[in-house]
């Protein structure tokens, strides 16, 4: 795993010295909250609707236990004895005090993590494929490169007052799941005919207001010249993103105002410029931080026990089918760990969770655990022959629902209950989706199902991309949901359609199970997952389930 | 014709423990909504207001929320003041779980 060099370790120390005596002079009336908010914002701490909240980056989605179980432990001494993972791959504490946050930030330094660039107009935390390293599909593993991003874009001088948020997201695998068309900037790793390693760049995607689906800037970018590359984005969209209007700042409003084609000419231009200046340190670097990612010793072991049992125990059976993944290496498996247990908060682990996980990822996984964006927690490596007692201890801890991919695994922003954007709840309404098909014991009937709330317009949940997308406004001063549908978050990515007038708070989950309903009887086969069915038969028959088949209704709505 | 004042409370966050305060009748903040003080007149609300936006050692992000006067104190009209009053739907944190 990457380690801090000297000069990150001192960095972090200086960077939250200063964060310190900010806070100082803000509590001592030195500095006025205009002074000081660009400042918190830069090191991560916001102001939520009950508390502050502190944002803590995991760089490509990567924790050692240890780091976990600090996380725990700030948990317990400043929070609330629990933490939010989130779609970002950043982890949320909702309840600091505003004297607590540097001695908080001291000890995440402790264990190498910090909340620098977790906000602001800035190159926020890299993210990348939560199976990177293990997933039998990769071509290659996608963290060295983010690590090398993070590396030159932290305190970046020119990219420290941006237009607006850049968000960069890598992935290895030609199964994108690290959402990389939503970004501002898609990485996907690639060769070329000649089987040189590359990247595909894809430019100006994003969700919020005005959801863009990302589009190709270069089809093939060599290895070494990344950084120029990305460097010549940047400055393009610095000198071109719209500082007047912050709607429009976002690089996806420049791509579109401009055109890709534009766009692309003006950034071949810059990288021109910019190449030379890239003598080969930036690839040097590169080599070392990818030493530092060597894939593990994986042991050669009979899987007798996982045979077993998968044989036996049906529960594990259950959780086995939906929770794991295929790994490279032979007798492995990648395992997910949910935390949406059904009626649970999305994304929530309380401090013992977090520590059990430490625990399974020291004793069984190589010490490694990855945060996904769809707010699980993942051991990348494991033996199948250690299965049965990974599953034992996650039950024993409430940690071994069997959803990933369904119905339940349902990714919420915090919404109105934490967010002072927000114009609706979404953790509620999770919880009650959760919970009624649970209920209904539908879940795995329905199989492969994305839903993801957000609580306002800024799309934090990413609805705009599940294959049922709910977003929650403020109609008249009562939280109204709209719905949308065919959405899509991987590579064949998709803008979700919307279905017609929202619905209340009371309507939102029958509305749902409406919409489920249509699909159990519309499907050809029960291999014909919910996003391929609604592909075939379109909107129709889900709008004629919401609404009814006149006009007339919907309008009542 | 003048649109109706509603009424209004000026509440915000405090500095340091970042949780929802309301400006009282004698220009102390409290936490409990029940304590605000009502403002009926809406030039005395705008005065009220900038004083109290003055006090950034005490407090951020001050505004006027609206209200509705009860015999037992003012009640937030909009689902968001309700919330901040109260604290979040999904565990008995903030507000709703300091005896009051
Ligand atoms: C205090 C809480 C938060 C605030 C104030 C906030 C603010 C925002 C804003 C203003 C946008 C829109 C940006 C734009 O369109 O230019 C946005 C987008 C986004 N945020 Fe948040 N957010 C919060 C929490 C979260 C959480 C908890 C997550 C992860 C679960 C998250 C992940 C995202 C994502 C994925 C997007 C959309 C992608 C994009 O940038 O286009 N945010 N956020
Ligand atoms: S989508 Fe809106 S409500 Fe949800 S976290 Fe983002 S800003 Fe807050």
């Amino acid at each position: 795993m990457y380690r801090y060099t000297d000069f990150d370790a001192t960095f972090v120390a200086e960077r939250n010295a200063q964060f310190r005596a900010q806070v100082e002079r803000r509590i001592d009336g030195s500095l006025t909250e205009d002074e000081f908010k660009p400042l918190r914002l830069m090191n991560g701490l916001y102001l939520q609707l009950h508390a502050y909240m502190l944002r803590v980056a995991i760089p490509y989605g990567t924790l050692s236990s240890a780091q976990m179980r600090q996380l725990a432990y700030i948990a317990e001494r400043w929070d609330k004895g629990y933490g939010h993972f989130t779609t970002r791959q950043n982890i949320q504490f909702n309840w600091p005090t505003l004297r607590d946050v540097p001695d908080m930030l001291d000890a995440l330094a402790e264990v190498q993590m910090h909340a620098i660039q977790t906000s602001g107009n800035t190159i926020r935390n890299v993210t990348a494929d939560h199976f990177a390293g293990a997933a039998a599909d990769e071509i290659a593993d996608p963290r060295p490169v983010a690590e090398l991003i993070r590396q030159w874009s932290t305190d970046h001088p020119e990219f420290q007052f941006l237009p607006r948020k850049f968000k960069i997201a890598v992935t290895g695998s030609p199964n994108d799941r690290a959402v990389t068309k939503a970004h501002d900037i898609g990485l996907r790793m690639v060769r070329n005919d000649a089987g040189e390693p590359g990247f595909e760049v894809i430019v100006g995607g994003g969700l919020g207001r005005t959801p863009m689906i990302g589009k190709v800037v270069r089809d093939f970018l060599p290895e070494a010249d990344l950084l120029p590359y990305l460097e010549a984005v940047v400055s393009v969209w610095n000198l071109l993103g719209r500082r007047d209007n912050k709607y429009k700042s976002r690089i996806k409003i420049t791509v579109h105002e401009h055109g890709i084609d534009d766009i692309r000419a003006r950034v071949e231009e810059r990288f021109a410029l910019l190449r030379p200046a890239f003598t080969g340190v930036d690839q040097q670097l590169f080599a070392q931080i990818k030493a530092d990612f060597a894939p593990p010793a994986f042991a050669d072991r009979d899987t007798g026990p996982f045979d077993l049992a998968y044989a036996n125990d049906p529960v594990f059976r259950s959780w086995a089918d939906t929770n794991l993944s295929a790994h490279r290496a032979p007798g492995h498996a990648i395992a997910q760990i949910s935390l949406k247990a059904h009626g649970a908060t999305p994304g929530d682990a309380t401090a013992d969770q977090m520590r059990v996980m430490a625990d399974l990822a020291e004793r069984y996984g190589h010490d490694e655990l990855r945060i996904s964006h769809e707010q699980n927690v993942v051991l990348p490596h494991v033996h199948k022959a250690d299965l049965p007692a990974i599953h034992a201890a996650l039950k024993d801890a409430g940690l071994a629902t069997a959803n990933i991919g369904k119905i339940s695994d349902i990714i919420a922003c915090p919404g109105m209950d934490y967010c002072a954007l927000a114009t609706a709840r979404s953790i509620p309404i999770a919880q009650e989706i959760a919970t009624r098909f649970d209920q209904l014991k539908l879940e795995h009937e329905v199989g492969d199902l994305k839903i993801k709330i957000s609580g306002c317009i800024n799309a934090c949940g990413h609805h705009h991309v599940g294959h049922i997308g709910i977003l929650g406004l403020d109609r008249a001063g009562v939280e109204n949901y709209q719905i949308t549908l065919g959405g899509d978050h991987t590579e064949t990515a998709a803008i979700g359609q919307r279905t017609g007038p929202g619905f209340s708070a009371d309507e939102i989950v029958p509305a749902i199970e409406r919409i489920v309903d249509t699909y159990l009887s519309e499907r050809d086969s029960a291999e014909e997952t919910f996003i391929d069915t609604f592909r075939r038969v379109g909107m129709t028959p889900f709008k004629t389930a919401l609404y009814g088949e006149s006009d007339k209704k919907q309008k009542a709505a | 014709m003048p649109a109706i004042f509603t009424p209004k409370v000026i509440t915000a966050n405090a500095l340091l423990e970042g949780d929802v305060v309301y400006l009282t009748q004698d220009d102390t903040w409290t936490r409990n909504l029940k304590d605000a003080d009502v403002l009926t007149d809406e030039a005395d609300a705008q005065i009220r207001l900038i004083d109290a936006s003055a006090r950034t050692s005490e407090v951020v992000g001050v505004y006027l929320a609206d209200v509705s006067p009860g015999k037992s104190g003012p009640k937030p009209t909009h689902f968001r003041e309700a919330f901040r009053m109260r604290g979040p739907s999904n565990y008995p944190h903030g507000k709703q779980s300091e005896a009051l």
